[in-house]
């Protein structure tokens, strides 16, 4: 199926990126009066061009270089895996500029790092740092209660998480350019991964069959924008690219993702806290490749050592499941 | 004549360039394997990351193959990481990254920056009619090209090094640093097909 991406007639498009010209920086030596930076096209674009892939958490410069060299579209620096933010607790922030910096340094792959939920100025140090993409994330705690960051005010795009469909439309309202589904960071834990984009996908396909005059009492009930509603109803699919998150750790997790409707995966604890990242890392990278081939799949989860110790979901306490957070 | 095009589904925006492709006498297929390589008449690389779509050749054994079909003559159209792809040489890759090579020109990876640089403009182009709407997402650019390479479109610039040029065919084999897949402007989908038309006419 063909999405135009037709920005001019969009409600929700954003022009509002300097021009090239005033932002001499930034494209070198570029005289063309019409370029135009950060537009919803180049965000989402973006996104596009790293659909059938896997982005990789990595805290070091090493281990970004690991993810590299095993075939990642890009990688998530932060300071500390989702696993490890559940063991030792406390308030999860923004990393370190040293430690982006040192991590945009190794690598030649794009690079995204988290800002906490509504923390404007964390995406703002984001932007200024070159980061290729903000993941207004709940794997962070959040800084607001109420509001989630204004993303069309900025000239990154950014990714955000969500649990179904209408918290999708709404932080696309909100400017995000890609959407990936939460599932349960750092538990190794597949299920709520799944629970999500079956929501997710389950919602668009009920909105597709939907008559148009059905489409303002379900834009009611997702709580989203109708326009975005009627968007997804003609076109199927999201505006935007989306991509799955949040428990998975083996090749078949990945694959079983993209063969739920996933179009790329994020892999956080689930490669470093493993037994052979490296490893581990180039046989997600395949199986999300094929993941209709099960052949392949069977070839590349052999001899993969020690997956991450999982979580059971249901055994968390409230306080301690991260896809609640955000609304 | 009905002529099949394959869309290199390693990696990438697999599914724009489908769809950019579609005409009454086109099939498009995703490639992935030896065997659906035998079935195409041309290829098309599409945007992604160079280096996984490099990667992936080599692990999925496509590698030879594909360069034994662009020395053969298979027309072959790459966007971004697919100029790359193309590239006899590439400035700024990964160590390990290699490129299929075929067109006598040198491009720098990522050359107009990072994301926050990315672009949209609109673009000429020799080939096809009118200005065409160009996306630049953490786009390369062609450094210099061979004698036998057509420059089909430049951004003007005041560097020193002079302006960048951004579009180029070599006999069958056409490349842009930019992603004409994700405007809705078809025209230079056209302009390759039509590349492809003449390249099966010629051979049978």
């Amino acid at each position: 199926m063909w999405i135009q991406y037709d920005v001019k007639n969009t409600v929700y498009s954003s022009d509002k990126g300097p021009t090239v010209s005033e932002n001499t920086n930034s494209t070198p030596g570029l005289t063309s009066e019409n370029a135009t930076v950060g537009t919803a096209r180049v965000k989402r674009g973006m996104a596009e061009m790293l659909k059938g892939g896997v982005i990789m958490d990595v805290v070091t410069p090493e281990q970004a270089k690991i993810a590299e060299d095993a075939g990642a579209v890009a990688v998530m620096a932060l300071e500390r895996v989702p696993a490890d933010i559940r063991v030792e607790g406390g308030v999860a922030r923004m990393s370190d500029p040293d430690m982006i910096d040192g991590i945009i340094n190794a690598v030649s792959i794009p690079v995204m790092a988290k800002a906490r939920i509504g923390h404007f100025v964390e995406a703002q140090v984001l932007q200024s740092l070159g980061v290729d993409y903000v993941d207004e994330s709940e794997v962070l705690t959040p800084a607001d209660e109420a509001h989630h960051i204004d993303k069309f005010g900025f000239t990154v795009p950014f990714v955000c998480g969500a649990t179904n469909l209408g918290e999708a439309l709404r932080r696309i309202a909100e400017g995000a350019a890609m959407i990936r589904s939460k599932g349960e960071a750092g538990t190794g834990n597949v299920v709520e991964a799944t629970r999500h984009m079956r929501s997710i996908r389950s919602e668009i396909r009920q909105l597709s069959v939907a008559g148009e005059e059905e489409l303002y009492a379900a834009a009611k009930e997702l709580r989203a924008p109708y326009e975005l509603v009627a968007e997804v109803a003609k076109a199927g699919k999201l505006p935007v690219v989306l991509f799955t998150a949040g428990g998975i750790a083996t090749p078949a997790d990945a694959a079983m993702m993209m063969q739920l409707g996933a179009e790329g995966v994020f892999v956080g604890s689930g490669i470093f806290k493993s037994g052979d990242p490296a490893q581990r890392a180039a046989a997600i990278v395949k199986a999300t490749t094929f993941h209709d081939d099960p052949d392949v799949i069977a070839q590349v989860s052999r001899g993969l050592g020690e997956a991450m110790v999982g979580l059971n979901v249901t055994e968390l306490p409230a306080s301690q499941r991260y896809a609640g957070r955000g609304w | 004549m009905k002529i099949t095009i394959g869309v290199l589904a390693l990696q990438g925006d697999v599914r724009e360039h489908s769809a950019a492709l579609e005409q009454p006498d086109v099939q498009v297929i995703s490639v992935r394997r030896r065997t659906e390589l035998a079935q195409i008449d041309a290829l098309v690389i599409p945007g992604g990351e160079s280096t996984t779509i490099s990667r992936l050749l080599d692990v999925f054994e496509l590698r030879e193959p594909i360069a034994d079909r662009i020395k053969a003559g298979m027309p072959v159209y790459g966007s971004c990481a697919g100029m790359i792809m193309l590239a006899n040489q590439v400035l700024d890759g990964h160590p390990d990254q290699r490129s299929l090579g075929g067109i006598d020109m040198v491009v720098r990876r990522n050359a107009f920056g990072r994301q926050i640089d990315s672009f949209e403009t609109m673009l000429d182009m020799k080939g096809v009619t009118g200005s065409i709407p160009a996306v630049f997402i953490r786009a390369p650019w062609v450094e210099s090209t061979g004698p036998d390479v057509e420059q089909l479109a430049v951004l003007e610039s005041d560097e020193p090094s002079g302006d960048r040029i951004v579009a180029v065919r070599q006999g069958s084999l056409l490349a842009t640093s930019f992603h004409p897949e994700i405007t809705g402007d078809r025209q230079v989908h056209h302009y390759f097909v039509s590349m492809v038309r003449e390249a099966v006419k010629e051979k049978s």
